[in-house]
């Protein structure tokens, strides 16, 4: 018997509850990754997803209540017992403090449409390169480590207010660190594709071999504040951060480095007197992503009560100013702002900075680093979103607008709020991935950032 | 004594696995697995004595990785019939054929003990999901309400995390195991302000998640009433407390905030797949290498860690692996010396010389839709079994930092230098603790710190700490691990003042 679709789970889910209202969301997923170390294939795998997320809503005096179970879910049994435990949730819950209206509207045209799908075969020109340029790379005396993964999930979303909403969500990226043959240094190179016809193993392995010579030659130098031009990956690794940290919930109980200090949040307050843009968009280009809430449990930045709702083009910083903090309809109220809910791309962008490129910035430093990217990224103070972490895979000496050779990598104490308003210039921004956060927030789009006096904190000997 | 839970033993895991295993057989494969999973998850969080968000998760699936052409090759599903998983044993076999032309390095598998048919349940008294939603509501409620009303606390945050994971695990060699076990992770969060000095600040309770039911959140392992009592004042005195002078301290540092420490610095720089570069894209490798076993210095005679599947509650203890390989105790580092590593099946067979040509155990997934990986086990620091009190460590320094809770962690991609802040610091003067001090952070690099360890305490000082969060591989695999360790004593110390580093002056 084939396994029923899963629009046909979602409607039987909601012929089947018993609340008041329901909301009904299923992911369909299929994915194939590769992963290789010392210029062989490690492991691999090729899988299937089918989840569904069941949210009942029971009325009561004083509000809503709502409970919420998610879980594999192939057999319209299996979606029975999600939503007989998802009434049995709202049924022993008292009403929520996030209630709101639920989302009413039309059903999509494309609601009717099936999953999308991907397989290893996603890889037939990459991974006979791949082999290649193992080959090369062993010839050479280079050593090579990576992973690429390709995913493809529909969304499905319908309630019983009407909804049936659907989107299809193809993610993929790449990323390959090499070593020389002694292990002493090490670069990496990666990105985010939609479909890998946009990834070319032998320019990776070319790239990586380009970045290791630059390591021919190496600096001893000491940790304190130097001149650095972050590369867009690196940008990304930090207004990440900084973009988790930005509900309007923390900033509103005056948890936050964005708690306007004596009360409320700092929404309207200038963080850095350039002329910086931060936005997210479900519609940008090479970006696309989800344009609706889907959420299967309340959080600070998503309530079950807005699944289905709309999302936008949100500038959260405009002209350097703070405009919006990711929020539900509940804190929207308590802000008085707009519902901005979080959205699954972040884009950086400098006015003025259109003609220059990452090569331009590095032209303008007599003497400063390159960093490839940034890692291990914690939290040290929430009040001033002070954040630690670690250089990795290549810190390299500019001198006189040229890299000239590779010095140690760092400990960095920094909060990217602060690096928004001392930036020395800046490039075009360019779709980049995250090397720390990219494997879970893949799509984003960064300008590089010159910054006169980074805060390298102490030394780190890993190469 | 627990069985299996009646739905998962419902399911015809047996039959299935024949299915697949029988296909792999068929197609060529040289070995195979089979896994079928099934883990419940439910997360309640409350917010100043409200429900802020429930939620509920159960992720099913079976998956078939086999051996083939000296390559990996590994598929997951979730529809469970013979014909998935038969179809997942060829999928794996083809993903296998793909991959042998990029591997130039044969896959073999150490042998292993066959274990026909055992069952395996963890130590808890109270399944979780048999308590009611409304009575663990109502419980985080009752936390939350008395402590917002304390005027020293703004908000109030309360969060459990419960885990239920039954795992069937059959291979072509014969083993066929059906184990069960139970995970807790209770944690509260109480905010503060000093409008005086314009900081806020937050105090974290140091219960940590362990391998018990949810008797745990009742009085079982943890005072949790004891110790919501004192957070107010806790608090209160962290937002009222002078700045650390930054500088070199000796540390006493308490074992709710040492075990993450041992987890970082220890626990993934002894993972042999990251000795070997496995990791070397994503989590780092490692500077403990291979090459440096039974010669390296990793601390102090005072040093003696082990790994462990096998410690009662811990995180990372179950009966057998992923694998099918039967828990186990050992030496990593014995009076200082790295002796060991964390190995799986593959790489057992690529270095007999490391446990007698047999994996240790470490290999497990962190769900049915993932690869098993070598994964950390239980890695525990040893207490002195002549060592004091922590007051006994305490009254050995005359300037220093007694170091309470994990809060900030960050080390780099070989495991030298760390940096970790606190839930609270007080500071030390001529042997006894003198209040708490702010915006304190250590940072270190591993051997250094670790051959600083002057004195380790007793056998009453050791707690088993943990986390559910440890990431690695690619894609992406959470696991929960605990780590064991008394106090103990480190020299002359890099103290950081986080003010400082931001810039903000202290």
């Amino acid at each position: 018997m084939a396994a029923p679709l899963p629009q046909d789970l979602v409607e039987h889910a909601l012929a089947s509850s018993r609340g008041d209202d329901c909301v009904v969301i299923a992911h369909d997923s299929t994915s194939a990754n590769l992963r290789w170390a010392n210029n062989t294939l490690t492991t691999n795998g090729v899988m299937r997803s089918l989840s569904v997320s069941v949210v009942s809503y029971r009325a009561l005096e004083g509000g809503t209540a709502s409970g919420s179970v998610s879980g594999s879910a192939a057999t319209f049994e299996q979606v029975e017992r999600l939503v007989a435990a998802a009434d049995t949730a709202a049924e022993s819950s008292e009403a929520a403090a996030d209630a709101q209206e639920l989302v009413r509207g039309p059903a999509g045209v494309d609601w009717h449409e099936p999953s999308a799908e991907t397989s290893v075969a996603v890889y037939a020109d990459f991974a006979p390169a791949l082999g290649d340029a193992f080959r090369r790379a062993e010839s050479s005396g280079r050593v090579l480590y990576g992973f690429v993964d390709h995913d493809v999930t529909t969304t499905y979303l319908g309630s019983s207010t009407g909804l049936r909403l659907r989107h299809v969500q193809p993610t993929g990226h790449w990323g390959c660190t090499g070593k020389t043959a002694d292990l002493v240094h090490s670069a990496w190179v990666g990105g985010a594709t939609r479909d890998f016809r946009d990834v070319d193993a032998t320019a990776m392995d070319t790239e990586l071999e380009r970045r290791l010579r630059w390591s021919e030659r190496t600096v001893d130098l000491h940790p304190g504040r130097h001149d650095t031009v972050l590369p867009p990956t690196a940008v990304a690794d930090l207004m990440i951060y900084a973009y988790w940290l930005a509900t309007a919930r923390a900033a509103h109980e005056g948890r936050s480095a964005y708690s306007h200090a004596g009360g409320g949040t700092r929404i309207g307050e200038t963080l850095s007197h350039r002329p910086v843009r931060l936005l997210s968009d479900p519609a940008h280009p090479g970006l696309e992503t989800l344009p609706f809430v889907a959420t299967a449990s309340s959080s600070d930045a998503a309530s079950v009560f807005d699944n289905g709702l709309p999302l936008q083009r949100t500038s959260w910083i405009e002209d350097g100013r703070l405009t919006a903090l990711a929020q539900t309809r509940e804190t929207a109220t308590l802000t008085e702002q707009p519902a901005t809910p979080p959205i699954g791309n972040l884009v950086m962008e400098v006015d003025g900075a259109e003609a220059r490129t990452l090569d331009d910035l590095l032209a303008g430093v007599d003497r400063g680093l390159l960093v490839t990217c940034l890692w291990y990224i914690r939290e040290v103070d929430p009040q001033s979103l002070l954040l630690t972490g670690l250089t990795r895979d290549g810190v390299y000496l500019v001198e006189n607008g040229e890299v000239t050779g590779s010095v140690t990598n760092f400990r960095f104490n920094e909060s990217p709020l602060d690096l928004l308003d001392r930036f020395s210039a800046s490039s075009r921004t360019v779709p980049t991935f995250s090397r720390e956060w990219g494997d879970y927030f893949p799509r984003t789009a960064m300008p590089a950032l010159r910054v006169p006096d980074f805060n390298m904190s102490t030394v780190s000997q890993a190469h | 004594m627990h069985e299996i839970d009646p739905d998962f033993a419902a399911i015809p895991c047996r039959r299935l696995a024949l299915a697949a295993l029988d296909r792999a057989r068929a197609l060529g494969a040289s070995h195979a697995d089979f896994r079928l999973e099934r883990i419940r998850s439910q997360d309640l969080h409350v917010r100043d004595g409200r429900l802020h968000g429930a939620g509920e998760s159960e992720d099913l699936g079976l998956a078939v990785r086999v051996v083939h052409r000296g390559a990996w090759g590994f598929a997951s599903g979730v529809v469970l019939d013979v014909d998935e998983a038969e179809r997942l044993a060829e999928t794996a076999v083809r993903t296998a054929e793909v991959a042998s032309v990029m591997t130039s390095q044969a896959v073999l598998v150490a042998p292993e003990p066959v274990h026909p048919d055992e069952t395996w349940i963890s130590a808890y008294d109270v399944d979780p999901f048999s308590v009611p939603l409304n009575h663990k509501v109502a419980l985080l409620e009752d936390w939350t309400m008395r402590l917002v009303a304390d005027p020293r606390v703004d908000h109030v945050y309360a969060s459990v995390t419960s885990v239920l994971e039954n795992k069937f695990y059959a291979d072509f060699d014969g083993t066929e195991t059906t184990q069960q076990r139970v995970r807790m992770h209770p944690e509260v969060v109480v905010h503060g302000s000093d409008t005086s000095r314009g900081v806020f600040d937050s105090m974290r309770t140091l219960g940590a998640p362990t391998g018990r039911g949810w008797e745990y959140l009742t009085g079982t392992g943890h005072d949790w009433d004891a110790e919501l009592a004192d957070l107010p004042g806790l608090l209160e005195e962290k937002l009222r407390a002078p700045s650390v002078e930054a500088g070199r301290y000796d540390l006493v540092v308490d074992p709710s905030n040492l075990w993450l420490t041992i987890h970082e610095s220890i626990g993934h720089a002894t993972e042999l797949d990251r000795a070997l570069g496995y990791e070397a894209n994503y989590a780092g490798t490692s500077f403990a290498t291979l090459d440096r076993l039974g010669s390296l210095r990793y601390g102090s005679d005072l040093m003696n860690v082990t790994g462990d599947r096998t410690v009662e509650h811990g995180l990372a203890t179950i009966g057998y692996d992923d694998e099918g390989v039967a828990a186990q105790r050992w030496d990593i580092i014995r009076d200082g010396l790295l002796v060991g590593y964390q190995l799986d099946r593959s790489m057992a067979q690529l270095h007999p010389e490391l446990n007698d040509g047999r994996s240790n155990g470490c290999a497990y997934a962190d769900s049915p839709g993932h690869i098993p990986i070598q994964r950390m086990a239980n890695v525990s620091l040893q207490p002195d079994p002549d060592g004091p009190d922590t007051d006994g460590l305490i009254a050995q320094v005359e300037r220093g930092i007694y170091v309470v809770g994990d809060k900030s962690w960050s080390i780099d991609m070989q495991r030298f230098n760390f940096q970790f802040t606190g839930q609270r610091f007080y500071a030390i003067r001529d042997g006894a603790l003198a209040g708490q001090l702010r915006d304190v952070a250590y940072q270190a690099t591993t051997t250094d710190f670790w051959g600083s360890m002057s004195a380790v305490g007793g056998p009453d000082t050791w707690v088993l700490g943990g986390a559910f969060n440890c990431g690695k591989a690619q894609p992406g695999q959470v696991a929960a691990v605990s780590h064991g360790c008394p106090s103990a004593l480190f020299r002359d110390v890099n103290i950081l003042n986080t003010a400082a580093e931001s810039g903000k002056g202290a």
